[in-house]
């Protein structure tokens, strides 16, 4: 309550609030080079948060290739939901 | 009705991006680049050991001169045998069984093999196209066979992988869809035909490992006779 409200564009994802979502994502940077810095970004956290570790299991590796798998049933829902109930395949 | 079995070739678009891209950046984020710690994580050290191990078993028929193209059909043999397990996972799509992708694998590579031996060692490289010990009058013919077979070696090597891949991917969607019509009619006919689907499924992940070998292999193989 004391300190001084920080700018939107300054805050990181977790302390914006839901109403002043679309300003924080207009503040973003879309760049080609910014994408690329956000995907490496992201990559390093999920890397050192779950596969960079002393005892690494299979988690790690898991996880990603499950997000892989619902990911690719995202992009081909779209042929997919066809299939549904034909009676010949 | 049958075309749909196809489409699972067929590369879907999302949002203008299309699934191939995708697929095709997954083993960046699945092998992961060494740190310069002295003990690294599991899945590096595992990484580590099998390309160690790989390279050294892919370097020894190959004298010196070839020993520059280690990194390259190191890397080759990792994202194929990435490619191609990833391709095993439901609704994933395997770039490896787009034809153009191969032969844009195998025209390049197998060119510069020839290239090498010819501007290197051009009598040796030209003496390939006959071997040892053939009787006289048959040396016209022969020379024709073996040119033939030097210029059907790209074709084969992009076409092997891709049949093999393809083939496979299709049986799998055809016991598949068996299985799973035939349940509510024949249980016991649908169980041995999900005992099929799990062997062929071993298998595929086999072959999957096997077919990416086989073209590093033949690779290194064209590049120990030329240089």
């Amino acid at each position: 309550m004391a300190d001084a409200p920080v700018p939107i564009a300054q805050r990181r994802l977790m302390d914006v609030k839901l109403g002043e979502l679309p300003n924080w994502a207009a503040t973003r940077d879309f760049t080609p080079n910014g994408i690329l810095s956000a995907v490496r970004r992201g990559h390093d956290r999920f890397y050192n948060k779950y596969i960079n570790v002393k005892r690494g299991g299979i988690g790690g590796v898991a996880m990603l290739l499950t997000g892989y798998v619902v990911l690719s049933y995202i992009w081909e829902y779209d042929h997919i939901k066809h299939d549904r109930w034909r009676k010949y395949h | 009705m049958i075309l749909s079995f196809f489409d699972q070739f067929m590369s879907p678009t999302h949002l203008g991006i299309p699934l191939i891209a995708l697929a095709l950046s997954l083993p960046w984020v699945l092998i992961p680049t060494p740190t310069n710690r002295w003990l690294n994580n599991r899945l590096l050290t595992l990484q580590g050991w099998f390309i160690n191990r790989f390279t050294q078993q892919l370097m020894l028929p190959i004298n010196l001169g070839g020993h520059k193209w280690a990194v390259l059909l190191t890397a080759l043999m990792l994202l194929l045998i990435t490619l191609n397990l990833l391709g095993l996972l439901p609704y994933t799509f395997t770039p490896t069984t787009q034809l153009s992708l191969n032969m844009g694998f195998a025209v390049p590579l197998w060119l510069a093999t020839v290239i090498i031996g010819m501007r290197n060692q051009p009598t040796a490289a030209l003496g390939h196209l006959l071997p040892e010990g053939t009787p006289v009058p048959l040396i016209p013919v022969l020379i024709v066979i073996e040119t033939i077979s030097l210029f059907i070696r790209p074709l084969a090597l992009g076409v092997r992988l891709t049949a093999n891949l393809t083939a496979g991917h299709l049986l799998i969607q055809l016991i598949a869809t068996a299985a799973f019509v035939l349940l509510p009619m024949m249980p016991t006919v649908a169980i041995l035909t999900s005992t099929v689907l799990f062997l062929l499924t071993l298998l595929e992940v086999a072959v999957a490992m096997i077919q990416a070998y086989v073209f590093v292999l033949l690779l290194s193989l064209y590049l120990q006779e030329n240089v």
